[in-house]
Protein backbone atom coordinates (compact mmCIF):
# COMPACT_ATOMS: atom_id res chain seq x y z
CA UNK A 1 0.00 0.00 0.00
CA UNK A 2 0.81 3.89 -0.50
CA UNK A 3 2.40 5.90 2.67
CA UNK A 4 -0.84 7.46 2.62
CA UNK A 5 -2.80 4.71 2.84
CA UNK A 6 -0.71 3.17 5.52
CA UNK A 7 -0.69 6.29 7.17
CA UNK A 8 -4.89 6.32 7.70
CA UNK A 9 -4.70 2.69 7.88
CA UNK A 10 -3.28 2.94 11.52
CA UNK A 11 -4.10 6.95 12.39
CA UNK A 12 -0.36 7.84 12.30
CA UNK A 13 0.23 11.65 12.77
CA UNK A 14 1.76 13.17 9.40
CA UNK A 15 4.62 15.86 9.77
CA UNK A 16 5.94 15.23 5.99
CA UNK A 17 4.39 14.09 3.41
CA UNK A 18 6.04 15.19 -0.33
CA UNK A 19 6.12 11.69 -1.80
CA UNK A 20 2.46 10.08 -0.41
CA UNK A 21 3.04 7.74 -3.25
CA UNK A 22 5.39 5.74 -2.34
CA UNK A 23 5.06 2.02 -1.82
CA UNK A 24 5.34 0.08 1.71
CA UNK A 25 6.89 -2.82 1.50
CA UNK A 26 7.99 -3.76 4.57
CA UNK A 27 9.69 -2.64 8.02
CA UNK A 28 12.56 -1.89 10.14
CA UNK A 29 12.98 -0.74 13.59
CA UNK A 30 16.56 0.74 14.24
CA UNK A 31 18.51 4.25 15.86
CA UNK A 32 22.04 3.49 15.04
CA UNK A 33 21.72 4.71 11.62
CA UNK A 34 25.07 2.20 10.03
CA UNK A 35 22.94 -0.27 10.82
CA UNK A 36 20.07 0.97 9.09
CA UNK A 37 21.97 2.04 6.46
CA UNK A 38 23.21 -1.66 6.11
CA UNK A 39 19.80 -3.86 6.69
CA UNK A 40 17.04 -1.84 5.79
CA UNK A 41 15.29 -2.72 2.52
CA UNK A 42 14.04 0.03 -0.05
CA UNK A 43 10.28 0.73 0.65
CA UNK A 44 10.75 -0.33 4.44
CA UNK A 45 9.19 1.93 7.22
CA UNK A 46 11.62 3.07 9.20
CA UNK A 47 10.73 3.02 13.21
CA UNK A 48 13.30 5.01 15.34
CA UNK A 49 13.10 7.47 18.07
CA UNK A 50 16.48 9.00 15.99
CA UNK A 51 14.90 12.33 15.44
CA UNK A 52 18.60 14.47 14.64
CA UNK A 53 18.79 15.89 10.81
CA UNK A 54 20.69 12.80 10.02
CA UNK A 55 17.78 10.83 9.22
CA UNK A 56 16.81 12.68 6.23
CA UNK A 57 20.68 11.40 4.81
CA UNK A 58 19.76 7.87 5.35
CA UNK A 59 16.17 7.87 4.22
CA UNK A 60 16.88 9.24 1.33
CA UNK A 61 19.62 6.74 0.87
CA UNK A 62 18.57 3.51 1.75
CA UNK A 63 15.27 4.43 0.02
CA UNK A 64 13.03 4.14 2.98
CA UNK A 65 9.19 4.22 2.65
CA UNK A 66 8.96 6.92 5.07
CA UNK A 67 10.32 7.44 8.91
CA UNK A 68 8.04 6.49 11.43
CA UNK A 69 9.29 8.35 14.80
CA UNK A 70 7.91 5.97 18.17
CA UNK A 71 7.10 6.99 21.79
CA UNK A 72 5.99 10.44 20.33
CA UNK A 73 9.67 12.18 19.66
CA UNK A 74 8.71 15.46 17.76
CA UNK A 75 11.01 17.15 14.75
CA UNK A 76 12.06 20.53 15.11
CA UNK A 77 11.56 22.66 12.31
CA UNK A 78 14.68 22.57 10.42
CA UNK A 79 14.69 19.04 10.47
CA UNK A 80 10.99 18.77 9.43
CA UNK A 81 11.99 21.59 6.20
CA UNK A 82 14.90 19.39 5.38
CA UNK A 83 12.12 16.56 5.16
CA UNK A 84 9.79 18.50 3.29
CA UNK A 85 12.42 19.93 0.58
CA UNK A 86 14.23 16.33 0.18
CA UNK A 87 10.98 14.29 -0.34
CA UNK A 88 10.89 12.64 3.03
CA UNK A 89 7.84 11.22 4.53
CA UNK A 90 7.54 11.19 8.26
CA UNK A 91 4.52 9.79 10.12
CA UNK A 92 4.75 9.75 13.99
CA UNK A 93 3.47 7.51 17.12
CA UNK A 94 3.00 8.24 20.71
CA UNK A 95 3.60 4.12 20.68
CA UNK A 96 6.56 2.44 21.17
CA UNK A 97 8.73 0.70 18.28
CA UNK A 98 7.41 -2.79 19.62
CA UNK A 99 3.79 -1.29 19.83
CA UNK A 100 3.96 -0.29 16.68
CA UNK A 101 5.75 -3.45 14.70
CA UNK A 102 3.46 -5.47 16.46
CA UNK A 103 0.59 -3.41 15.41
CA UNK A 104 1.63 -3.01 11.19
CA UNK A 105 2.95 -6.39 11.20
CA UNK A 106 0.20 -8.34 9.51
CA UNK A 107 0.00 -5.83 6.70
CA UNK A 108 3.54 -4.52 5.39
CA UNK B 1 40.41 6.04 -23.89
CA UNK B 2 36.74 5.92 -23.54
CA UNK B 3 34.89 8.72 -22.12
CA UNK B 4 34.34 8.82 -18.43
CA UNK B 5 32.15 10.94 -16.03
CA UNK B 6 33.89 12.20 -12.92
CA UNK B 7 31.28 13.81 -10.11
CA UNK B 8 34.01 15.90 -7.00
CA UNK B 9 33.27 17.11 -4.07
CA UNK B 10 34.83 19.22 -0.88
CA UNK B 11 33.16 17.14 2.10
CA UNK B 12 33.26 19.50 4.99
CA UNK B 13 34.68 18.51 8.54
CA UNK B 14 32.02 18.29 11.90
CA UNK B 15 29.53 19.85 9.37
CA UNK B 16 26.14 17.33 10.31
CA UNK B 17 24.03 19.40 9.16
CA UNK B 18 25.10 18.92 5.15
CA UNK B 19 26.66 15.69 6.14
CA UNK B 20 26.17 13.60 3.78
CA UNK B 21 24.57 15.93 0.66
CA UNK B 22 27.63 14.41 -1.74
CA UNK B 23 25.92 10.80 -1.32
CA UNK B 24 22.70 12.06 -2.05
CA UNK B 25 23.83 14.25 -4.87
CA UNK B 26 25.25 11.18 -6.40
CA UNK B 27 22.64 9.11 -6.03
CA UNK B 28 20.66 11.63 -8.11
CA UNK B 29 23.11 11.68 -10.58
CA UNK B 30 23.40 7.97 -11.21
CA UNK B 31 19.11 7.77 -11.29
CA UNK B 32 19.82 10.84 -13.89
CA UNK B 33 21.77 8.19 -15.81
CA UNK B 34 19.32 5.43 -15.84
CA UNK B 35 21.59 2.93 -13.09
CA UNK B 36 19.16 0.22 -11.99
CA UNK B 37 17.83 0.54 -7.92
CA UNK B 38 20.56 -2.33 -6.79
CA UNK B 39 23.58 -0.27 -8.17
CA UNK B 40 22.51 3.15 -7.13
CA UNK B 41 21.62 1.93 -3.75
CA UNK B 42 25.10 0.35 -3.39
CA UNK B 43 26.70 3.00 -4.34
CA UNK B 44 25.30 5.77 -2.33
CA UNK B 45 25.55 3.79 0.89
CA UNK B 46 29.06 2.95 0.35
CA UNK B 47 29.77 6.70 -0.22
CA UNK B 48 27.61 8.05 2.44
CA UNK B 49 29.43 5.94 4.74
CA UNK B 50 32.82 7.19 3.43
CA UNK B 51 31.45 10.83 3.37
CA UNK B 52 30.70 10.04 7.05
CA UNK B 53 33.37 9.37 8.31
CA UNK B 54 35.72 12.25 7.04
CA UNK B 55 33.09 14.68 8.82
CA UNK B 56 33.71 12.81 11.78
CA UNK B 57 36.88 11.21 11.56
CA UNK B 58 39.08 13.39 9.66
CA UNK B 59 38.08 16.78 9.36
CA UNK B 60 36.61 16.38 6.18
CA UNK B 61 38.03 15.48 2.55
CA UNK B 62 37.23 15.20 -0.69
CA UNK B 63 35.21 12.73 -2.27
CA UNK B 64 35.42 11.70 -5.74
CA UNK B 65 32.98 9.26 -7.70
CA UNK B 66 33.88 8.42 -11.82
CA UNK B 67 31.36 6.45 -13.89
CA UNK B 68 33.50 4.25 -16.38
CA UNK B 69 32.45 1.34 -18.39
CA UNK B 70 32.67 -1.52 -16.36
CA UNK B 71 32.36 -0.04 -12.44
CA UNK B 72 31.74 3.23 -10.47
CA UNK B 73 34.62 4.11 -8.60
CA UNK B 74 34.70 6.38 -5.20
CA UNK B 75 37.70 7.88 -4.21
CA UNK B 76 38.06 9.43 -0.25
CA UNK B 77 40.69 11.17 0.26
CA UNK B 78 41.53 13.04 3.68
CA UNK B 79 44.07 15.05 5.77
CA UNK B 80 42.53 13.59 9.09
CA UNK B 81 44.76 11.47 11.83
CA UNK B 82 44.94 8.16 9.61
CA UNK B 83 43.58 4.63 10.44
CA UNK B 84 46.22 3.30 12.45
CA UNK B 85 44.90 -0.47 12.57
CA UNK B 86 42.91 -0.81 9.59
CA UNK B 87 42.07 -4.46 10.26
CA UNK B 88 40.86 -3.67 13.40
CA UNK B 89 38.89 -0.52 12.49
CA UNK B 90 37.65 -3.31 9.51
CA UNK B 91 35.75 -5.06 12.66
CA UNK B 92 31.98 -4.96 12.65
CA UNK B 93 31.26 -3.02 16.14
CA UNK B 94 35.11 -1.02 16.11
CA UNK B 95 34.04 2.60 16.77
CA UNK B 96 36.43 5.23 18.44
CA UNK B 97 33.49 7.78 17.94
CA UNK B 98 32.78 10.09 21.33
CA UNK B 99 30.10 10.18 22.85
CA UNK B 100 28.77 13.64 21.17
CA UNK B 101 28.88 11.28 17.68
CA UNK B 102 27.30 8.48 19.17
CA UNK B 103 24.36 10.80 20.25
CA UNK B 104 23.53 11.67 16.77
CA UNK B 105 23.29 7.68 15.59
CA UNK B 106 26.56 7.24 14.34
CA UNK B 107 29.18 5.02 15.92
CA UNK B 108 27.90 1.94 15.48
CA UNK B 109 31.56 0.47 13.94
CA UNK B 110 29.24 -0.67 11.05
CA UNK B 111 30.19 2.46 8.28
CA UNK B 112 33.13 0.54 7.09
CA UNK B 113 32.07 -3.35 6.73
CA UNK B 114 28.79 -1.67 5.46
CA UNK B 115 31.46 -0.24 2.69
CA UNK B 116 33.44 -3.65 2.08
CA UNK B 117 29.65 -5.16 1.39
CA UNK B 118 27.94 -2.48 -0.55
CA UNK B 119 31.27 -2.58 -2.74
CA UNK B 120 32.99 -5.05 -5.30
CA UNK B 121 36.34 -3.87 -4.58
CA UNK B 122 37.82 -1.90 -1.36
CA UNK B 123 41.11 -0.49 -1.12
CA UNK B 124 42.16 1.63 2.52
CA UNK B 125 45.79 2.89 2.43
CA UNK B 126 46.20 5.30 5.15
CA UNK B 127 49.29 6.73 7.01
CA UNK B 128 48.94 7.85 10.91
CA UNK B 129 49.23 12.14 10.76
CA UNK B 130 48.52 12.06 7.64
CA UNK B 131 45.50 11.14 5.89
CA UNK B 132 43.35 8.05 4.44
CA UNK B 133 42.28 7.01 1.15
CA UNK B 134 39.91 5.09 0.11
CA UNK B 135 39.01 3.49 -3.53
CA UNK B 136 36.05 1.62 -3.76
CA UNK B 137 35.00 -0.41 -7.41
CA UNK B 138 31.22 -1.17 -7.38
CA UNK B 139 30.88 -3.15 -10.98
CA UNK B 140 28.13 -2.26 -13.12
N1 LIG C 1 38.60 8.58 7.36
C1 LIG C 1 38.99 8.13 8.57
N2 LIG C 1 40.02 8.73 9.23
C2 LIG C 1 40.42 8.29 10.45
N3 LIG C 1 39.84 7.26 11.10
C3 LIG C 1 38.81 6.63 10.50
C4 LIG C 1 38.33 7.02 9.22
N4 LIG C 1 37.31 6.20 8.87
C5 LIG C 1 37.18 5.34 9.89
N5 LIG C 1 38.06 5.58 10.87
C6 LIG C 1 38.26 4.80 12.13
O1 LIG C 1 37.70 3.51 11.95
C7 LIG C 1 36.68 3.29 12.94
C8 LIG C 1 35.57 2.41 12.36
O2 LIG C 1 34.88 3.12 11.32
P1 LIG C 1 33.36 2.73 10.99
O3 LIG C 1 32.87 3.63 9.93
O4 LIG C 1 33.28 1.27 10.74
O5 LIG C 1 32.61 3.02 12.37
P2 LIG C 1 32.19 4.42 13.00
O6 LIG C 1 32.35 5.51 12.02
O7 LIG C 1 32.94 4.59 14.27
O8 LIG C 1 30.65 4.17 13.33
P3 LIG C 1 29.44 4.08 12.24
O9 LIG C 1 30.07 4.14 10.89
O10 LIG C 1 28.76 2.79 12.50
O11 LIG C 1 28.59 5.28 12.52
C9 LIG C 1 36.24 4.67 13.37
O12 LIG C 1 35.65 4.69 14.66
C10 LIG C 1 37.57 5.44 13.32
O13 LIG C 1 38.35 5.17 14.46
MG1 LIG D 1 31.53 5.32 10.12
Amino acid sequence: MTVETFAKEFDFKVLSLPSPEKEVTGAYVGDLLSWVMGRANSGDVWITIMSNVNIAAVATLADTACILLAEGVVLDDEVLSVAKNKGINVLSSEKSAYSIAKMISDTV
Amino acid sequence: MSDKLVFRFDVQGDDFTSAGQASVQVKKNLRQLGFDTDTIKRVSIAMYEGEINMVIHAGGGIAEVSVCEEYIEIVLEDKGPGIADIDKAMQAGYSTAPDSIRSLGFGAGMGLPNMKKNSDSMEITSEVGVGTRIVMRVNI
